[in-house]
């Protein structure tokens, strides 16, 4: 019973019982109502955040050639490495809204070239000093020279020309985008003293809290920032602690070492959920999991295959076999409804054997095996996944053939070079940054090849247009297009899974990144 | 010169070509690898241009060789250079990873040589009876079970389920000594369970097989208790190839227990080898890589020296 009123407390925190039920159903459980009413009173009380105490996160994605410096992070310990003691100018809040962080407000030119950021006053950095739109031009200089080696180049490159004007910092575009503070939300972009010119890796910021220990692959301590900005961090001392091994990750939460873990295993979720004091939440996102075509290249460059690799894929299956339903199926588009602007009326690409041997033998492809290359490190169940579509896919005639990679120089040596391999995309905050990162012609990981003129021009356009409706309906057609004549087979999204300890409140959905876009350190408390 | 200093001398010499030998061994297959450095670090982020860039300033675009020398040059000098992906220090990063694995490595040794050896000795005293039989039963399970199962199960029923010992190994200097030790509890046991059956064999072999000698008979003869012939005269005699073997596992307890460090997140130098050979951070590596070869090749000298020193025969070579 104990339990099932700790359950019925928590939804009510959650705002997902109303006062009414729960009492009905708190007296279903024998007890009295004027024992209800305070049980209520303390539910509703755990919900105001209450301060301190030592907060460590369990996480997969460190090891020990780790670096602070904000320009080299692509895991998932260097991403919360920056939450931790570092701000961007903007973020994206869990509605997918952008809210301002170091910048006071941000405007835009009425074309949308222009975008002015008026940074925040008396904000200071961990070493003292205060932080001056210079830090903020620099920052940006240092991620988009000719120089960088930074993740956030990609998105960088759309800058025409940077300037500070006072406390403004404003940015010119070489086009029009609509969806700029988006890119600025970047977690590669984190304000460094002058720009992190001098010591790039120093793991200083003006984030809430402030590095204590570095220890790449083991450990990252931090403690709270006294001078911090802002009034919503909540905890003492952070630390992070790099558990790459999904089991040692549970049992570290489960013996209550940790107090949050990411990249909870499908597969034991539902198990690990039923566990006294521990919560595993899932977050629908915009990741996605794709087997992908280079469409110039043969037999990929012809459209009656692609179609009828698309068609033999099916999708629920590897839903519910590989996400063990943590996740949703993926229409050939790298975008679903998480995105905003997402046009809904697209029809679902259903599993059809029938229509895959029609288009397969409208390829005329010679019946030759089509060496299809994966990896454990793809996504995870990659090879079981491939293996189910190779099953399907002989149904219909089409010969797949598997060929295992190593993992270790996956990213390297297959991905973005061979012609049909599977891999995954972490998602965008924006149908645009998507779009432009892998689908634009000219993009540098435009991985399945998809080259097409008419797209390119639709995405300019959409990128300045300020009408939400004219762009809602490019969008449309935009995925349509990479639907039916792309080189993208996208049979899954995956939720985000994660697990936490009933010890901390504030949880909340952000599909942005995983951990509530990182922000557990400033949204969640002790109760 | 006395042939045994002369023998250590040669023994070092050789010790060290060899371990040339090893870091050009090792310098070469990393390079093999596929992908570079800057290729790693930046993943599937990587843009030809920011690769470009990350390569320059890595010193990718120069030839091999001329990294190696320059490696091998600083190795000279004393300094490890910095690594290539995160730019600390590499002789400060590997002697705190290098402290956790020996710290871990020598508690291990501390519970599982005397006890590896102490039932090894009974069951030569128990020989074929009940006690010898178990011994033998449950050191001999343990050392099949794959050590990283045994982690898992003992992580679970003690740790998680009775909360007796910590699911994480994880040490810091901010710890005390007894913290530490309370925190590698169970990887100690791990260890312990896995090492225990190879030395304990060993032991019972040896001196079962010196046990056939007259002078044993002898001894029994003059009315030694079973155990005080065991201690005093065979164990002795038996020294050498115990010796070995127990070098062999102090070895392993030291370079091959990256299985156990992934299980209990060890901050050990395992996972650190492992980092760094997917990031092709060769100077890392090739630290990593000779200070094991060291190792090896050490406590290998040190098994020799003492077998020779134990055996008179070998003392006072004709």
């Amino acid at each position: 019973m104990n339990n099932e009123l700790e359950y019925l407390k928590k939804r009510v925190t959650e705002g997902k019982l109303s006062r009414r039920d729960f009492m009905g159903k708190a007296s279903a459980l024998g007890v009295t109502a004027a024992a209800a009413n305070l049980m209520m009173a303390d539910a509703v009380q755990a919900q105001t955040p209450k301060k301190g105490g030592d907060f460590k996160i369990g996480s997969v994605g460190g090891e020990s050639t780790n670096s602070l410096d904000p320009a080299t992070y692509a895991s998932q310990v260097p991403f919360h490495n920056g939450k931790q003691f570092g701000d961007t100018l903007v973020d994206v809040a869990g509605d997918g809204s952008i809210k301002n962080l170091l910048a006071e407000s941000v405007e835009s030119s009425a074309d949308a070239k222009t975008w002015m950021f008026k940074i925040r006053k008396d904000v200071e950095f961990h070493n003292g000093k205060t932080l001056t739109a210079e830090d903020v031009m620099k920052t940006m200089e240092r991620h988009s020279n000719e120089d960088s080696k930074s993740g956030a180049l990609g998105i960088m490159n759309g800058i025409d020309s940077m300037k500070v004007d006072g406390d403004t910092f404003s940015v010119t575009l070489k086009d029009a985008n609509a969806d700029l503070p988006y890119l600025m939300a970047d977690y590669h972009l984190i304000i460094q003293p002058n720009g992190g010119m001098d010591a790039p890796d120093a793991g200083i910021g003006t984030g809430p809290y402030k590095l204590e220990a570095n220890e790449p692959g083991v450990r990252h301590a931090y403690s709270k920032f006294e001078n911090y900005w802002a009034d919503d961090a909540h905890f003492d001392s952070v630390e992070i602690i790099v558990i790459n091994d999904a089991t040692a990750r549970t049992a570290a939460l489960q013996s209550g070492q940790v107090h949050i873990i990411n990249r909870v295993e499908p597969k034991v979720a539902g198990l690990l959920g039923r566990a006294p004091n521990i919560e595993v939440t899932s977050t629908a996102g915009r990741g996605h999991y794709v087997f992908i075509m280079h469409a110039d290249t043969a037999p990929f460059d012809n459209n009656e295959l692609r179609l009828a690799l698309k068609y033999a894929i099916n999708r629920e299956e590897l839903v519910e076999k590989i996400l063990q339903g943590y996740g949703s199926v993926g229409n050939d588009m790298p975008v679903n409804a998480s995105y905003p602007l997402f046009d809904e009326s697209i029809e679902q690409r259903a599993f059809d054997l029938a229509k895959a041997a029609e288009h397969y033998k409208k390829s005329g492809h010679d019946g030759s095996p089509i060496i299809l290359r994966v990896a454990d490190g793809a996504f995870p169940g990659a090879v079981d996944a491939a293996s189910l579509f190779q099953q399907t896919a002989a149904q219909a005639g089409i010969p797949l053939e598997i060929k295992r990679e190593p993992n270790d120089g996956y990213w390297s040596e297959v991905w973005n070079v061979q012609p049909f391999c599977a891999s995954y995309w972490g998602g965008r905050p924006v149908q645009d940054q998507m779009y432009s990162t892998a689908y634009l012609s000219t993009a540098d990981w435009n991985d399945t090849r998809f080259k097409n003129p008419e797209f390119d021009k639709m995405l300019l356009e959409a990128r300045g247009e300020l009408d939400t409706a004219k762009r809602k309906e490019i969008y449309s057609k935009m995925g349509r297009m990479v639907r039916d004549e792309g080189g993208l087979i996208c049979p899954m999204f995956n939720d985000f899974v994660e697990a936490h300890s009933t010890a901390l409140g504030g949880w909340g959905q952000n599909a942005n990144q995983e951990l509530m876009n990182g922000e557990i350190t400033r949204k969640m408390w002790f109760v | 010169m006395h042939p045994i200093i002369k023998l250590v001398a040669q023994r070092l010499v050789l010790g060290i070509l060899l371990l040339v030998a090893a870091s050009i061994l090792i310098f070469g297959l990393t390079e093999a690898l596929p992908g570079d450095a800057a290729q790693a670090v930046l993943g599937q982020s990587a843009t030809a241009e920011s690769l470009a860039n990350l390569r320059e300033e890595m010193g990718l675009n120069r030839p091999a060789t001329t990294r190696y020398f320059e490696w091998f040059g600083g190795v000279l000098t004393g300094d490890l250079g910095v690594s290539l992906t995160n730019r600390l220090d590499i002789a400060e990063s590997v002697s705190k990873r290098l402290g956790n694995t020996l710290f871990l490595a020598f508690w291990a040794a501390l519970v599982s040589v005397p006890l590896a050896i102490f039932l090894g000795l009974l069951a030569v005293r128990y020989r074929n009876r009940w006690p010898d039989k178990l011994i033998s039963g449950i050191t001999l399970t343990t050392i099949s079970i794959p050590e990283f199962l045994i982690g898992y199960v003992l992580v679970y029923f003690l740790a998680v389920k009775l909360g007796f010992g910590s699911a994480l190994a994880m040490i810091n200097d901010s710890m005390t000594l007894w913290q530490k030790l309370q925190s590698i509890v169970l990887p100690v046991m791990v260890l312990t369970l896995v090492v225990l059956a190879h030395m304990m064999r060993m032991t019972r072999a040896a001196i079962l097989n010196v046990m056939q000698s007259a002078y044993i008979e002898t001894a029994e003869l003059k009315g030694l208790s079973t155990f005080n012939v065991i201690a005093k005269h065979a164990f002795p005699n038996a020294v050498s190839p115990i010796v070995n073997v127990v070098m062999l596992n102090l070895a392993y307890l030291v370079v091959g227990v990256v299985v156990i460090e992934v299980v209990f997140v060890y901050p050990g130098m395992g996972q650190f080898l492992v980092d760094a050979v997917t990031k092709r951070d060769v100077p890392v590596v090739l630290a990593c890589g000779v200070i094991f070869a060291a190792i090896y090749i050490g406590l290998n000298m040190l098994a020799d020296i003492i077998s020779i020193l134990s055996n008179p025969r070998l003392r006072h070579p004709k």
